[in-house]
């Protein structure tokens, strides 16, 4: 294990007021860890308004761009019509005829085109078809109606499940399915369930925005808010006809992405890039957040089906589970999404009979992409409360059925999976529900529930109150969620990081890793200062350009801190010999800038090598799925006022396994944003569609929680380090999202004695479910 | 980047009628902008069309201003949702309005929208407008035809339509204030700050012998079920000279249900709407009664 | 139309329509591009600036409301901050204590937590959640934000 750094902070100083995260180690006792951790290195310009996002810099001569969208769902686009009675002279006008190279936004797969060729199908209502720019934005804004599109309508498909158009399909299956039904045969009880979850908007704060900027050689440089440089390098070098360094990708300050950032910022760089280059000069494209909502991609809605078998005990005997999720009306990452919502549906138990059957359909909607958590928010939520269902039924306490269950080392997963180490679901379980007294706060629920129900619940007319206005209950929920990226991603992707040490005597990180918000800036130069045993602050973190840095895959999955963290390291190590080596019995910092004097620059570019003993098989679905997972408890409560069926989230224990807490206050921050989340997730966010188009795309009518619904989030970390990077790092910013929605459900129906399993759970849900538990 | 249109500032209530009456003239009168928390997001053009042109009452001090004058509270146009939060004549007086206030949007709209605002608007959401329909308020405006009072339940004519004429200013609303009287609100929302109500009520009644033996004027409120706020007149009846007792309070709240004709949409369902106005209402008269 | 307000104590003197809003003039005209736009329709408060004391959205404000008036807004915040040079008290209470991730929401959550102080609002959690309703922050979950604001409260 590296050394911790505990360099003391040098813009300002840390008081001994502020509190520590509590963070516990396995084997060791509860403790608070007393270390300073250096303040966010770009906290200072945030904090200050200096920080500059992309639409607050200023490129002299910059036009406005716009996007032309359709209005149909599904159609064949006839022609593109520019009002005749303007003077279009002073504009530029690019449509698909335009794109120098492939009309394809470079993916996954091919199907999604920048712009709709006149001739081609559209489909979706959101669906860009040409672009506009104008000197001045009242230009713009006056003719942006002024382009007419004339279409042919088509049938449109908005249901996923009658859609026969499948983007993937994944089967993960234990044996075969004779033995599958013998196990069904021989359980004590075989509960069925059906769920459903709905859009998740991302909503980063700062809308979508990209600036391209062509330069004197047919060049075109990208200033943007974005996850992934190199998705967008490469997504420009395929449409444009690019060179590596004809495209450049800079990522400006970044105001969150939560994924949203991951797939899209390319088609809005492509858009902006192809304007530039059509007008010479440069094209400011920065969303509104009705466009931004209206046309940006979502979590994808899903249909869960479970069947599970388990004995009188609640040990699990076998799963059935079916998944079929919306891709929307293009593939963007939906296979991978799909895979890793399919890899999670069983939830973090032990099963020796596994079926998991799981596709994704093609609708007339905008296209689903990434958000925070993949495709496991979705099916963690079905399982968890299928387990609370069955754990009701056999009147097992939630926390004891997960206790029997939870895997352990040793256990295998539906992929044949064996978790040698790192596995934290019994120790969060434990101290989740010891933190939050979950079993003595669901005794007192229990017996107030059992009263209320005794007085009856609206006798006679569903208009009527009762007693009582307030319903109080608890739920918990376990998850688990596969670190890095999915299967054999991570040696397809073949990242490099890179430690430089200057002729100048400066270390430079290099990495392609994108600050968000997570902590990116921090967190990375504090590992490699850890290595070379230097201050934090000596370590510089280049800007996330490509023309400066390697491509170190993109800023998702979790796996900034576990994959390039580790990389990161190995390039310090590998610098800190091979100075050490040229000045026998020196310490590296000591040396290294006298090296730096005598031998010029040294730099370590540090390849990704599959982590020892995991491998996986694409074809068979067999194998470890990941090199390693985290660990999430989460225990909720809630207040459902009875009258209205609204739900207020008063506290979450959250208790999170990431392996190694490399800033504890940071990771904090992660568990806190992702809980609330996840809260939104269950309780109010909700995309509400007609005819495949989003009715509610504003943030008038798109809701988030605010301070005042957000719970009193506590959260305890927990250290289960992964052996296969040197840390020990496994990530944070997905796990927290996986759990705290089925414990806020399951707290829901501690209240009020009703599963809710549809997503989100809202008042007109709850109540309608009350009606007709009360009639029934 | 919103439309820019023209802005005329007028510095005395004369001024600002001509203006209007100019405009008006010409063929359209410009749109009055008082905290602008409705007006500014129209000019994005992403909801409706902007004004054409506006007319700022920031400088006219005529709109200011709480007072009491002989029973009756009169609340200047311009007066925002935090002034009435922190009135003590609001406090004493008239709690229900300081109550609701607090619960429209958060700090920023409540430092900024104004109750005059939010008549002018007339959304049927409009988180006053309910009080001002049950306290039988009256709406003083006025334009160079000279000026002349609105009964708040004349008010609403439409969806987003009012009875005030283009060239006219709300200048004040008056509430009178008889003793004896209660009144209750409550807005469902879907969260807790910034949020439009699905449901916004509020009941007034006079229980002039208290011991609720007999209740008299009563009045029921509500927005965000129909196109305009309105009165629940079925309801009303219902309870008029009744007791809020278990038995009136069902009966009311199923003829407050077979009353109602909401509508699905963005935020919420007819039948949530329907059932949870009358389950308000039944939870106030439990409250009322004491049961 | 020309107009002249004090930003963050210097007189400012702007030629706009008198519809611009507020934002449009600090960030364009005034190159303040501390305040943020996150839906210009007043709902996330990304936007909040100070005006004559209290907290507004700089998008539902036009310019012709401001003339004469004083505003405040981020890049204002630290200018009294005497003793630890670049930050004020709530800056440094935000930075130790982690209430800034992406950072985009912070502009206009410390503007309307400076009003809140200013106007003697004490540390109780609730009210701090209530003063900062008008402003979203999907990163933070907000825990960290109210326990920064309350530290600073305390301190009042």
């Amino acid at each position: 294990m590296p050394t911790r750094t505990a360099a003391p902070p040098t813009v300002v100083p840390a008081t001994e007021a502020v509190t520590r995260p509590l963070v516990v180690q396995p084997g060791e006792a509860t403790q608070g860890r007393a270390a300073a951790f250096p303040l966010r290195r770009e906290g200072p310009a945030k904090l200050t308004g200096a920080a500059r996002y992309t639409d607050d810099l200023v490129f002299p001569g910059a036009w406005y761009g716009a996007t032309i969208r359709s209005t149909d769902a599904h159609a064949r686009l006839l022609a593109i019509e520019p009002d005749p009675d303007v003077d279009w002279s002073t504009v530029v006008i690019a449509t698909a005829a335009d794109i120098p190279g492939d009309n394809v936004v470079s993916l996954m797969h091919d199907d999604q085109p920048l712009l709709v060729p006149v001739g081609g199908e559209i489909q979706h209502h959101a669906e860009p078809v040409a672009l506009l720019a104008a000197p001045d934005r009242e230009t713009l804004r006056q003719l942006k109606g002024r382009i007419r599109l004339v279409t042919e309508p088509l049938p449109p498909v908005f249901d996923l499940e009658a859609s026969d158009h499948e983007f993937a399909r994944y089967e993960i299956k234990t044996g075969d399915d004779a033995a599958l039904e013998a196990a069904f045969a021989a359980a004590d009880l075989v509960l069925e369930g059906k769920y459903r979850v709905g859009h998740q908007e991302q909503l980063y704060i700062e809308n979508q925005a990209m600036i391209a900027v062509p330069d004197e050689d047919g060049g075109i440089v990208i200033h943007g808010s974005l996850q992934c440089p190199y998705y967008v390098h490469r997504a420009l070098k395929r449409a444009l006809k690019l060179s590596s360094v004809e495209a450049r990708v800079i990522q400006e300050e970044t105001g969150g992405g939560f994924g949203g950032k991951e797939d899209y910022p390319s088609i809005l760089a492509l858009h902006a890039a192809l304007l530039a280059l059509k007008c010479r000069r440069p094209v400011r494209m920065i969303y509104e957040r009705h466009e931004d909502i209206a046309a940006t991609t979502k979590r994808h809605p899903a249909v869960i089906r479970h069947r599970t078998g388990v004995r009188r005990d609640g040990t699990l005997l076998a799963q059935d589970i079916d998944v079929v999720m919306d891709g929307g009306a293009y593939c963007t990452l939906t296979p991978v999404v799909l895979s890793r919502g399919a890899l999670h549906a069983g939830g973090p138990y032990r099963c020796p009979n596994v079926r998991i059957r799981a596709r994704a359909t093609r609708t007339n909607t905008p296209p689903n992409g990434a958000m925070r958590g993949f495709g496991a928010p979705q099916t963690e939520f079905a399982a968890e409360t299928q387990l609370n269902r069955i754990a009701e039924r056999l009147d097992l306490s939630p926390a004891v059925i997960r206790e029997r269950n939870a895997y352990r080392v040793g256990d295998a997963t539906p992929t044949g999976q064996v978790l040698r180490e790192s596995v934290a679901a019994e120790q969060v379980l434990r101290l989740a529900v010891d933190m939050s007294s979950y079993e003595s706060v669901r005794r007192e629920t229990g017996r107030r529930a059992a009263e209320r129900r005794g007085v009856g619940a609206v006798p006679g007319s569903p208009l009527r109150t009762t007693d009582e206005r307030h319903a109080g209950g608890i739920g918990l929920a376990l998850a688990w969620h596969g670190a890095g990226f999915t299967g054999s991603g991570e040696v397809h992707l073949a990242s490099v990081a890179s430690v430089e040490l200057g002729a100048d005597g400066l270390i430079r990180l290099l990495t392609a890793q994108t600050e968000m918000g997570q902590g990116t800036k921090t967190i990375l130069p504090l590992l490699v200062a850890g290595e070379l045993g230097v201050p934090v602050e000596w370590i510089e973190y280049a800007a996330q350009d490509t023309a400066e840095v390697p491509d170190s895959g993109p800023t998702v999955a979790s796996r900034t801190a576990m994959v390039v963290g580790g990389l990161s390291i190995l390039a310090a190590r590998c610098l800190k010999a091979e100075v050490e080596a040229r000045h026998p019995g020196a310490p590296f910092h000591e040396v290294f800038r006298q090296d730096a004097v005598q031998h010029g620059p040294t730099r370590i570019d540090q390849h990704f090598e599959p982590y020892p003993g995991v491998a996986f098989d694409d074809a068979t679905y067999r194998g470890d799925a990941y090199p390693a997972f985290g660990w999430a408890a989460a225990v909720a409560t809630v207040d459902v006022d009875l009258d209205t069926g609204e739900v207020t989230v008063g506290d979450v224990v959250a208790v999170d396994d990431v392996g190694q807490a490399i800033h504890p206050i940071l990771c904090e921050g992660q568990v806190e944003g992702g809980t609330l989340q996840a809260v939104g997730y269950a309780t109010i966010e909700e995309i509400k569609l007609a005819d495949g188009r989003y009715l509610n795309d504003r943030l008038a009518t798109y809701l988030i929680p605010t301070a005042l619904d957000a719970p009193r989030i506590h959260t305890i970390l927990v250290e289960a380090p992964f052996s296969g990077v040197p840390h020990g790092a496994k990530g944070v910013g997905e796990l927290p999202m996986d759990v705290a929605a089925p414990a806020v459900v399951a707290a829901i129906h501690d209240a009020i004695g009703i599963w809710m399993t549809e997503l989100p759970a809202t008042p007109e849900k709850i109540l309608a479910a009350m009606h007709a538990g009360a009639a029934a | 980047m919103p439309a820019e249109p023209p802005i005329d500032i007028p510095r005395r209530l004369f001024d600002a009628y001509e203006l209007l009456a100019a405009g008006l003239a010409a063929g359209s009168a410009p749109v009055p902008i008082a905290g602008g928390t409705d007006l500014m997001v129209q000019i994005t053009g992403e909801l409706r069309e902007p004004p054409a042109r506006m007319l700022d009452l920031s400088r006219l001090d005529e709109l200011r201003g709480i007072a009491l004058d002989r029973g009756v509270l009169v609340l200047g146009a311009r007066t925002t949702y935090t002034e009435i939060r922190r009135s003590t004549l609001c406090r004493e007086h008239l709690p229900a309005l300081v109550e609701c206030a607090a619960t429209i949007g958060a700090a920023q709209i409540q430092n900024r929208g104004t109750l005059g605002g939010n008549l002018a608007n007339a959304s049927p959401a409009g988180d006053t407008l309910p009080i001002l329909l049950a306290t039988d308020a009256t709406i003083l405006v006025g334009g160079q035809r000279g000026e002349r009072r609105i009964a708040a339940g004349d008010f609403f004519t439409g969806y987003r339509q009012t009875a005030l004429a283009p060239d006219e200013l709300i200048l004040h609303v008056e509430i009178p204030l008889p003793t004896g009287r209660h009144v209750r609100f409550r807005k469902v929302g879907t969260r807790r700050a910034q949020a439009i109500s699905k449901v916004v009520m509020t009941l007034a009644w006079h229980d002039p012998r208290g011991g609720g033996a007999g209740w008299s004027d009563v009045r029921l409120a509500l927005g965000s079920v129909a196109p305009t706020p309105i009165r629940a007149r079925a309801t009303e009846r219902v309870l008029e000279g009744a007791s809020p007792t278990p038995e009136v309070a069902d009966r009311a709240a199923e003829t407050l249900a077979g009353e109602l004709s909401p509508i699905d949409d963005v935020r919420s369902t007819a039948e949530y709407r329907r059932t949870v106005a009358a389950r308000v209402l039944h939870r106030l008269l439990r409250e009322a009664g004491g049961w | 139309m020309s107009f002249r307000f004090l930003v963050n104590g210097s007189p400012a003197e702007v030629d706009a329509p008198g519809s611009r809003r507020l934002l449009d003039v600090l960030r364009e005209d005034l190159g303040l591009t501390g305040t943020k736009e996150g839906c210009g329709e007043g709902e996330c408060g990304a936007c909040s600036v100070i005006l004559d004391g209290q907290v507004v959205d700089a998008c539902l404000v036009p310019v012709c409301q401001v003339d004469g008036r004083i505003v405040r807004t981020v890049e204002g915040l630290a200018l009294a901050a005497r003793e630890h040079g670049s930050l004020d008290a709530l800056q440094e209470a935000f930075l130790e204590r982690g209430a800034a991730q992406c950072g985009i929401c912070t502009p206009g959550i410390l503007m309307a937590a400076r009003a809140y102080l200013d106007a003697g609002g004490p540390p109780e959690e609730d009210a701090i959640r209530e003063a900062i309703a008008g402003n979203l922050c999907r990163c933070t979950g907000y825990t960290k934000i109210v326990e920064a604001i309350a530290s600073v409260a305390n301190l009042d």
